[in-house]
């Protein structure tokens, strides 16, 4: 009798469940990471980058017509020679701390980010001066006119440029920065942050949106619930067992393979319709890459559709895309990619003898342990082989990727001659963005292509101020990127993120943002 | 046995030692560079030599040894490479879930391997032998993750008693902390019924046998109390042995476990400090493991005199 009493009393105590209803609403939600590194100038990860859009501000944003439009900014005005431009501050904007934001802080916070992203340090190299004309006001003065200072300071993806305290964006940019004070719509709560379990972020009650409804990552941010929780869940197929049961609310970025287990109560939401792009880096450096003509052989063995068939399979979940800068843009064009991208392994073939490619194995860096990138590798692999090259595909996981991949040395001794990688698209809208097209040889990244033209064509971009010279400017780096092959471009995919289906209100932008999201 | 403790603790130490050696060179021999990911995926050769040199991870290897080995007789862990808490700060927030999970796992396994054991030696031959021995083979043929996976299934999914993962601290209500424990202490348990109940069978069939056995039926005593009073004590040196061997299997199944419940414990932390190449943590956490399969050692052989007085240091 003692020992049944006891048991029902421990099955009452079993039954009471902690989770009382709180007055507090919670969104949880899974992210495509875990939340480690907490500066968002500091780190290019897009975790930290969707950290910073919850707790930061920008001076300018996207909309989801990929317009910039003024966010931070109430007004600027522009000298008659565009090289003068002068920022007014909206009225009221706060940091967590309760302190007005000021024209000193954004300078400073521009400052920290052009120090560390590529954009911006080609914009710096166009500033003459920037400083504060007082506390809502500040000016920038340019050498010349250029097309990158607003588009620069509405750069949607990393390095976003995001505002700070001045006391903070005065941290050496090269060191992480330790206080989260930001003037976003959401608080991070640094307290109750536990690295690999959960990142807490509460509403900032004294946020001030704009007037306008939301766009993208513009217009008003009204966040509708008191409470986010990231949820690092590292398991995908556990990630969607607790979506179905209720357990959280959203998934960012759920594997395409369970993507057929998302029905019932829950939703597919494809927030970013520029989606992703599945690139392929040659080593510039390595005998055969350092002769273009391999290179070029390389445009023809290749096509998009084995890629992605591959990687995503659904066909509602990719495209073919010959443009460079992202089909569904204003510089898409697939001029330049005429009978390329098309597997002509006879081309291909042709070029391979002119260059007297000589057999040397190919090493090609495969990861194994990121599932939207496994299936690249044994893909190129086939592809390369078809068209005459001899390939060594060496596996790993994608750290030891990231770790060799910077390594100059001959393929034989560690280094490496082609590897694989996607990009999100908001990072290549241009040629001065997107990272894989600098051809400054030594100070490229890893690849090192080396091409005056291409940097003078680069240079041209930034210089132009007019969207049609723009577009044409970009014509022409896509025309000599098929004659120096800096990398080449796989096809476009896309990540649709899950929602229970009493979530409502998520935003199409070119990263995961919760204002305007209701439970 | 004060001396034996004491000699056996002393012993520790050249094991501790050479444990330390071996972690520090395997996780510099192996490919990956902790600068490269902290710098992030577009980080160029000279930012990572920076991050290289301010992690003093291009120093000679055995000044970096000596250093971290002093740091450690300190009683200082470092800092880790990515999560920028020190490795101390990092184990201490995680101690508790992988605490309650260990002890969960042990008691359950105890509690229902024992018994089952029991009951199949004495039913020896019996189809409750038989039903007890297969489940046994079944429990430890079947991987941790798929017991898992169809628990989760089962209880959380269709039957929706049980919440399919997470972890509540104890202080947060002890009632929220059961229901999230369940689970996981379940599926790590799964293993340890089966080696438990084996050996446990196989002990008591030996013991069974014996003269005592026999006299104790003879005086009339309860085949309950001849079982769990006489043959189960006398038969329990192995089962303990057992037990305390099973530490091991735990390390590993609790990096399972915590993986496929989000456990935010030690197990996740070696993962994660693992494929982020943390230095630090890595060879803190794996000292730490050593350090308690040691212990657990010891007390197992202490508990030896406990079980058999017959048994003496």
């Amino acid at each position: 009798m003692k020992f049944w009493r006891t048991g029902v009393l421990a099955a009452a105590v079993l039954a009471a469940s902690v989770a009382s209803a709180s007055a507090q609403k919670t969104f949880k939600a899974v992210m495509h990471s875990d939340l480690k590194i907490v500066d968002p100038i500091w780190t290019t990860a897009y975790i930290t980058r969707n950290h910073g859009y919850m707790i930061y501000d920008t001076l300018f944003a996207m909309d989801e017509k990929g317009e910039i439009k003024p966010q931070m900014v109430e007004k600027y005005d522009e000298s008659a020679d565009k090289k003068t431009f002068t920022f007014t501050l909206r009225d009221g904007l706060l940091w967590h701390d309760g302190q007005p934001v000021t024209a000193e802080d954004c300078v400073a916070s521009i400052k920290r980010w052009a120090a560390r992203d590529a954009t911006g340090q080609k914009l710096m190299s166009f500033v003459d001066s920037m400083a504060a004309k007082d506390a809502r006001t500040f000016e920038v003065k340019l050498k010349e006119p250029t097309g990158l200072l607003i588009f620069g300071l509405g750069k949607p993806s990393s390095n976003v440029p995001f505002m700070m305290p001045k006391r903070v964006a005065e941290t050496d940019p090269n060191t992480q920065i330790s206080d989260f004070t930001g003037s976003g719509p959401f608080v991070f709560k640094k307290d109750e942050w536990k690295p690999g379990d959960k990142a807490v972020y509460v509403k900032f009650d004294k946020y001030k949106p704009r007037s306008e409804p939301p766009s993208g990552l513009s217009g008003g941010k009204v966040v509708k619930f008191d409470r986010m929780e990231w949820l690092a869940i590292s398991d995908h197929q556990q990630a969607v067992n607790s979506l179905l049961a209720g357990e959280i609310d959203y998934i960012e970025q759920p594997p395409h393979d369970l993507l057929p287990l998302l029905k019932g109560d829950v939703y597919l939401n494809m927030a970013n319709p520029l989606g992703n792009q599945y690139t392929l880096r040659p080593n510039h450096l390595q005998k055969p890459f350092d002769n273009p003509k391999v290179r070029q052989a390389l445009l023809y063995a290749l096509n998009q559709k084995d890629f992605l068939e591959a990687t995503i399979g659904n066909a509602e979940y990719y495209k073919t895309c010959k443009a460079m800068f992202v089909c569904g843009t204003a510089l898409a064009s697939e001029k330049g990619m005429e009978g390329r991208l098309e597997s002509n392994f006879a081309k291909a073939k042709e070029l391979l003898k002119e260059a007297n490619y000589d057999g040397t194995p190919i090493v090609l860096l495969h990861s194994t342990d990121l599932q939207v990138l496994t299936n690249l590798g044994p893909v190129a692999k086939s592809l390369m082989e078809k068209a005459g090259f001899k390939v060594d595909m060496q596996s790993s996981d994608w750290q030891t990727v990231v770790a060799r991949r910077v390594k100059k040395d001959p393929a034989s001794s560690g280094g490496w001659h082609a590897m694989l990688t996607s990009w999100v698209s908001a990072d290549i809208l241009n040629p001065v963005m997107a990272g894989f097209i600098n051809s400054s040889c030594e100070k490229a990244s890893f690849g090192w292509p080396c091409d005056a033209e291409m940097e003078k064509l680069r240079d041209d971009f930034a210089r132009a101020t007019d969207p049609a010279k723009q577009k044409e400017i970009a014509e022409a780096v896509q025309v000599r990127e098929a004659e120096v092959v800096t990398h080449i471009h796989l096809g476009q995919w896309y990540q649709p993120a899950a929602a229970r289906k009493n979530v409502a209100g998520l935003l199409t932008a070119p990263a995961p943002v919760f204002w305007n999201v209701t439970k | 046995m004060t001396g034996y403790i004491l000699r056996r603790i002393a012993s520790t130490v050249p094991v501790m030692l050479i444990v330390a050696a071996l972690v520090f060179l395997m996780l510099r021999l192996t490919p990956g560079d902790p600068a490269a990911i902290i710098a992030g995926d577009n980080a160029n050769a000279d930012q990572i030599a920076a991050i290289r040199n301010r992690l003093g991870l291009d120093a000679p290897l055995l000044l970096q040894f000596f250093q971290w080995l002093g740091n450690l007789l300190r009683g200082d862990f470092g800092e880790s490479f990515y999560f920028k808490k020190t490795v101390a700060e990092l184990i201490a927030s995680r101690l508790e879930p992988t605490l309650a999970l260990s002890v969960a796992t042990i008691v359950l396994a105890v509690a229902i391997a024992v018994p089952l054991g029991v009951l199949a030696a004495y039913k020896r031959g019996t189809i409750i032998d038989k039903i007890v021995m297969g489940f046994s083979v079944l429990g430890f043929s079947v991987p941790v993750f798929v017991i898992g996976y169809s628990l989760i299934y089962l209880f959380a999914i269709q039957l929706n008693w049980l919440p399919v993962q997470g972890y509540q601290r104890i202080g947060d209500g002890f009632g929220g902390f059961l229901q999230r424990l369940l689970m996981p202490a379940l599926t790590l348990s799964v293993i340890y019924v089966a080696l438990i109940a084996r050996m446990t069978r196989a002990s008591v069939i030996d013991v069974l046998e014996e003269d005592y056995i026999r006299t104790a039926r003879a005086k009339g005593q309860s085949e309950l109390k001849v079982l769990f009073k006489h043959a189960l004590r006398n038969a329990s040196v192995p089962i303990v042995t057992v037990i305390g061997l099973g530490i091991a299997l735990l390390i590993g199944g609790v990096v399972v476990t915590e993986s496929v419940f989000s456990i935010p414990g030690l197990g996740r932390l070696t993962v994660d400090a693992v494929l982020a190449r943390d230095f630090p943590t890595i060879q803190a956490v794996i000292l730490l493991f050593s350090l308690v399969y040691v212990l657990v050692n010891l007390a197992v052989d202490v508990a030896y005199t406990a079980l058999d007085p017959r048994i003496r240091y």
